[in-house]
């Protein structure tokens, strides 16, 4: 694959919200692969999830490891063979990789919005890659693909404008979270706001990052997207080799340091890297919101709960795949979403793939998933021009 | 293109009405549903547990829901299918019973088939003193995946048990229906069924 290039487009249009909010103008990032065909009907849409972007696949030159965050499954000759399909990953506004959001200056007041972001939701990301779609001249997507909470914005797409995708195809997602979920993000969240470094999300002025707040936040999230097999083979009770080394004694007598502040374990030291990275690269306010729109994606709410009324709408063909020992967005979820297509007779396969990575398993590489999403597009492609 | 099945698919697909909705329960490779889809304008679900099976499916466009037979259809709504099939599937299931109420709860038909234990060679094998090793069944008695062994008279006593409707019933041996002595006389056993 050739170098990609993150492109941004400018919407002078207000873009209007659930909330109520308005966002006035606003910039969207984003990257294509692959080629547009003459009648445009291959185009395929990656949302991403959680702390993901525009960056789906690909390597930015001069820039080594910098491949996009799903470039295993994006690309020439890739389950989403970019040979075939014309593939755009776009970032969504309130993220901090591109795209509008709490560190760009809201227009109204010159001032940069900071914890002022109005709440997005999953329906308006929706609604700004529609209008992205739009002005790319793409009236319909061959297919949307998400996992996670892309895989709820792939699910929108298909209530929202239903006319416009052809393909859904949603892994490792739900039709809502659980109580379980919305209170890991409560976690998240109060790890960040209670970091004193915060200062009420104007942390932009006072020149500080609320890095511990992130890091907790992150160490949290990253427990719940392994599965506890996964943890224990990779980790198990291991200590650090550092400490057992540096003991004065041999390790089987004295094998702790009876520290509660130092890293002992390698698990700890594991979580304590993966924070840190995140907290040099993550936006506080982001996280916060980002977070919001998981807890708030319920497209059965406005029909009492029925998820099976909810995707009356859907018209689209779908491919759902789910990961046994992902309890975060566990198969009983996909299975909500797969019987409430069942019951509107629509088209729908679904993968339950058994694999001891967790959540996680959605963005590795895993001969069965992706034998099954391949497939899935050499059937979509066959169906291209016709 | 037509996708091939073996001679006993082919006379079970002749009972099915063309442009019905089809769940086919363990469905294999979707070779079935496919040839009801292309030659009857069927259109419906498989249901199959094993990886490859799943994959062979997708290839071929057969819509295919992964799930484990065992753990019940509670996916799927009454009679929501004009059909539900059951080809080889009973005999692997460990809820038997359960899945023959299944399949007419969610079927407005059901069609049941399964090897026929009663067949003569097998009956001349156990006389002999020997489990049977057919073409029909050719596994030995410690590595096959059959947990259920029936006959055809067997599978009837079965259905009026649970207050099953058996609207037709017959063997198949080398793809030619068998109505005379099916259970003494047919390597495959068919029922249709309904509530």
């Amino acid at each position: 694959m050739p170098y990609v290039n993150p492109q941004y487009l400018h919407f002078a249009d207000a873009l209007p919200l659930q909330s109520g909010a308005v966002l006035r103008e606003y910039d969207l990032c984003f990257e294509t692969y692959g080629t547009l065909n003459a009648d445009r009907s291959n185009a395929v849409l990656v949302c991403h999830a959680l702390n993901a972007s525009h960056h789906v696949a690909g390597e930015y030159e001069g820039q080594s490891k910098s491949q996009g965050w799903w470039d295993n499954m994006v690309g020439p000759g890739k389950p989403i063979d970019t040979n075939v399909f014309f593939v755009i990953g776009v970032n969504n506004p309130g993220s901090c990789f591109g795209s509008t959001g709490p560190m760009h200056p809201n227009p109204d007041t010159g001032k940069v919005y900071g914890p002022d972001f109005p709440v997005v939701t999953v329906e308006d990301w929706v609604d700004a890659q529609a209008r992205l779609l739009d002005s790319l001249g793409i009236d319909t997507l061959s297919a949307v693909v998400g996992g996670s909470l892309g895989g709820m914005q792939a699910l929108s797409w298909t209530l929202q404008y239903p006319q416009r995708v052809r393909h859904a195809v949603v892994i490792a997602s739900a039709p809502n979270l659980t109580a379980e979920n919305i209170a890991f993000n409560e976690v998240a969240r109060r790890a960040i706001v209670t970091d004193p470094d915060f200062h009420g999300g104007n942390y932009y002025a006072h020149g500080t990052v609320p890095k511990r707040g992130l890091r907790i936040a992150r160490m949290i999230g990253h427990i719940t997207y392994l599965s506890d097999d996964v943890m224990n083979e990779r980790f198990g009770r291991q200590l650090r080799d550092a400490i057992v080394a540096n003991a004065a004694e041999p390790p089987q007598q004295r094998p702790y340091r009876y520290s509660t502040q130092d890293i002992e374990f390698q698990i700890e030291s594991y979580l304590r890297y993966q924070g840190d990275k995140f907290a040099e690269y993550f936006d506080a306010n982001t996280y916060l919101l980002i977070t919001r729109v998981l807890d708030y994606f319920d497209p059965a709410s406005r029909f009492g709960g029925h998820l099976t009324e909810a995707l009356r709408r859907a018209t689209a063909r779908f491919l759902v795949v789910s990961f046994t020992t992902d309890w975060r967005f566990s198969p009983k979820r996909s299975r909500e979403i797969v019987k409430a297509l069942l019951d509107n007779k629509r088209d729908v396969t679904y993968a339950e793939i058994d694999t001891p990575h967790g959540h996680d398993a959605f963005l590795l590489d895993d001969a069965r998933y992706h034998g099954v999403v391949r497939a899935y597009f050499s059937r979509v492609a066959a169906t291209l021009g016709r | 293109m037509t996708s091939f099945i073996d001679p006993t698919q082919q006379a079970i697909a002749e009972w099915i009405p063309p442009g019905s909705r089809v769940l086919d329960l363990g469905c294999g490779d979707g070779a079935m549903l496919a040839h009801l889809q292309e030659a009857r304008g069927c259109s419906g679900y498989g249901v199959e547990i094993a990886d490859d099976n799943v994959l062979e499916c997708v290839r071929r466009g057969v819509q295919v829901i992964q799930a484990n037979l065992d753990e019940g259809l509670s996916m799927f709504e009454d009679a929501s299918f004009d059909v539900v099939l059951q080809i080889d599937t009973l005999q692997h299931l460990r809820n038997a019973e359960v899945m023959l109420r299944e399949t007419v709860r969610v079927g407005k038909v059901g069609i049941v088939a399964h090897p026929n234990f009663g067949h003569w060679p097998n009956r001349w094998s156990v006389l002999r003193g020997r489990m049977p090793v057919t073409p029909r069944l050719p596994y030995s008695w410690y590595d096959t995946p059959n947990i259920r062994f029936g006959t055809h008279a067997d599978l009837s006593i079965l259905a009026r048990r649970c207050g099953l409707h058996i609207l037709d019933s017959c063997g198949i041996q080398d793809g030619q229906v068998v109505r005379r002595f099916p259970n003494l006389l047919a390597s495959t056993s068919v029922y249709r069924l309904s509530r």
